[in-house]
């Protein structure tokens, strides 16, 4: 079993690595004071912002239609997409969350970023040319291509919104912690900020202005993180083993770092949280509507070729600038750590590493220039949340369920522009309303939805030929609640939450996805088979035609024709 | 979509000949990732000491970094290496298909 801290660690960590939000979420960050007001930092982002203003502008003009809106016209080429999706997975909690993790407790750090990497080729292999070929907008559109429409958009939609309400706290709530420590701002006004900018660049801009932060975001964080971890090498020769030995020197564990910690013992959580990890990000609606961007399923899997490519370079970066900080902090103590002690920790907590080493490789505008961009992911991540969830709401729910079928392509945008106010608000508000709650589990439990509720419907719709209406919701229904209860019943909420004692929690495991995610399949398999309705025979009979549609792309909506 | 062209599709053996070899490809790929990472999750769970070897005496390195770098490194690898195959060798059979169906 992992024992208590250590297991508060791997859920601070799990929700760090991904999400920039729960940043802040646990003990780490959660007791960070406010620093001095940065004004390079916030000139620094001042300019991004600027920037992307100038882009949205720019994209509003060429967002006339709801294709335009949901799917950038289809336009974007693969390399583009793949360095968005990139943006969108490469959060400024993977980057400071990681690095403070391999600061912390060195090879550990390294054995979360390979979790998060390993679902791209199933993403890659399974799914991204099948999506591309089979959806319009949203992976609904895949998941209920032969179906009942009305049951399974409903579900699909529901399973899209639960995702993106809890990722989406978790990134408020992160993004108001971090710009009190990077900028010396108050917590309520960076909430409020990134709310406003948000909706500019979604309402505006749709995806294409979306899509465009995401790529500036994403190359500002390949190339700040490359320049940092390059400045480290240089310093002990392009040497790792040198890099290692001082590490293990001045790291007060010392040779521990170099061997797995206590992260993992029980091989039941390992192998259920590697589950939600591979499968969840084939279910994340915000990633699941990036391959309806570009033209063709060849593109579709350039995308993910080079998204796998860059983000599997970054997490190679984020080990070797971890071990940057551990050798370059420790050298200066009066600078970053709490009253010059070692003992005492970094200032600003442990996620702030990354950032120290920031100053100590580049000085104070190179500092400014990486605070900017960690913010910038954030607001950037935040955006392609809540596109998905608009179009969820005005794709799916209204355009599909209520008009069935018949919304015009204006009435659809206005239904999605005015669920982007809504998600605005709503998120702001939350993020207010969670900012001194523990939201370390939110990221996670947004994973073991992903994989439990929206990657078996989408699998099984797409890849089995006697899957139903009835199966898919069924099952789907099943991998939600499960995923949820079991959440509820494990140590990171009803202990770390809901404050029950120690030890008391009924689920001893760290994330439920072996259980719900399995249950979901069986739950699926099982009521199809036992399915013999009217319905289910013309659902079964409509698969060949799917089929060829999803292999060879015939009859696929075409960049021209969304 | 036209039901004919569906209809000459499914009727032409190349079709059948893309759908497995790339399925069996796609399938092949996908075990052998899930057996490299599942393979290094399960050594970290019951052989910590293996993984904190050092890979050579007098050194700091353990045998697990390059191990784990090795598991993104693969990870990368294989993803294009089925992008490139799927988006060539498959994509022309692909093309022929769709050609000899709009043929009538």
């Amino acid at each position: 079993m992992i024992s208590k801290s250590t297991r508060t660690i791997f859920a601070l960590t799990l929700g760090l690595g991904v999400a920039g939000g729960a940043l802040a979420a646990g003990a780490d960050l959660g007791n960070t004071t406010k620093q001095a007001t940065n004004w390079v930092a916030i000139a620094m982002f001042a300019i991004f912002v600027a920037i992307t203003l100038g882009i949205t502008k720019w994209a509003a003009a060429k967002t006339k239609s709801a294709a335009d809106f949901y799917t950038a016209g289809g336009g974007i080429t693969g390399f583009q997409n793949g360095l968005a999706i990139a943006g969108d997975y490469m959060s400024a909690a993977s980057f400071l969350g990681i690095s403070g993790l391999v600061f912390a407790n060195g090879f550990d750090g390294l054995i979360f970023s390979i979790g998060w990497l390993v679902g791209w080729p199933v993403i890659t292999f399974l799914m991204a040319e099948r999506l591309r070929n089979l959806g319009k907008f949203t992976f609904a559109d895949v998941a209920a291509y032969r179906f009942a429409q009305t049951p399974m958009r409903t579900f699909a939609a529901t399973g899209s919104l639960v995702v993106v309400a809890f990722y989406m706290i978790a990134q408020m709530v992160g993004a108001g912690q971090l710009i009190k420590v990077l900028f010396g701002l108050e917590y309520t006004v960076a909430v409020i900020l990134v709310g406003v900018l948000m909706m500019c660049y979604v309402l505006f801009g749709g995806m294409t202005a979306t899509t465009w932060v995401q790529i500036i975001k994403a190359i500002m964080l390949l190339t700040g993180a490359t320049f940092m971890a390059l400045a480290v090498l240089w310093q002990f020769g392009f040497n790792p083993e040198a890099l290692f030995a001082k590490a293990v020197e001045v790291h007060s564990k010392h040779d521990a770092i170099m061997s797995p910690g206590a992260l993992i013992k029980d091989p039941v959580s390992a192998i259920s949280v590697g589950m939600a990890l591979m499968f969840g990000t084939a279910g994340l609606p915000h990633i699941l509507m990036r391959f309806f961007t570009v033209p063709s399923a060849k593109e579709a899997r350039k995308s993910v070729g080079w998204a796998t490519t860059w983000i599997g370079y970054f997490y190679i970066l984020t080990f070797i600038i971890g071990f940057g900080a551990v050798v370059m902090l420790t050298q200066s103590p009066d600078l970053y750590y709490v009253d010059g002690d070692l003992a005492k920790g970094l200032k600003g907590g442990g996620n702030m590493a990354a950032i120290h080493l920031a100053n100590a490789v580049g000085g104070n505008v190179f500092l400014g220039f990486i605070s900017a961009v960690a913010f910038a992911t954030i607001l950037a991540v935040v955006a392609g949340l809540t596109l998905s969830g608009a179009s969820a709401v005005s794709h799916d729910l209204y355009a599909t369920v209520f008009k069935h079928g018949n919304a015009d392509s204006a009435a659809e945008l206005r239904v999605s522009k005015m669920t982007t106010v809504c998600l605005g608000v709503v998120a702001v508000f939350l993020g207010i309303a969670f900012e001194k709650e523990n939201v370390a589990y939110m990221v996670m439990l947004a994973f073991a939805i992903a994989c439990s509720a929206n990657f078996p419907i989408l699998f099984m719709s797409v890849l089995w030929k006697d899957c139903t209406t009835k199966g898919a919701v069924a099952g789907g229904i099943f991998g939600l609640v499960s995923s949820v209860g079991l959440t509820l019943l494990s140590a990171s909420v009803w202990e770390a939450v809901l404050k029950n004692p120690k030890g008391s929690a009924l689920f001893p495991y760290s994330s439920p996805a072996i259980f719900s995610m399995t249950g979901a399949f069986l739950v699926i398999y099982l009521v199809s088979k036992m399915d013999n309705s009217q319905q289910a025979k013309l659902e079964r009979s409509l698969y060949p035609a799917q089929k060829v549609r999803s292999e060879t792309g015939v009859g696929a909506s075409s960049a021209s024709g969304h | 979509m036209n039901d004919d062209i569906v209809a000459r599709i499914e009727a032409n053996p190349k079709y059948h000949e893309l759908v497995s070899k790339r399925n069996s490809f796609g399938i092949t790929l996908s075990i052998l990732m899930i057996i490299v990472y599942y393979g290094y999750i399960l050594l970290i769970a019951f052989n910590k000491e293996w993984l904190a070897t050092k890979i050579g005496a007098g050194m700091v390195t353990s045998i697990g970094i390059p191990l784990g770098v090795g598991v993104i490194v693969f990870t990368i690898v294989v993803t294009n290496i089925y992008v490139r195959r799927a988006n060539t060798e498959f994509d022309d059979l692909n093309a022929e298909i769709i050609k000899e169906a709009n043929r009538k």
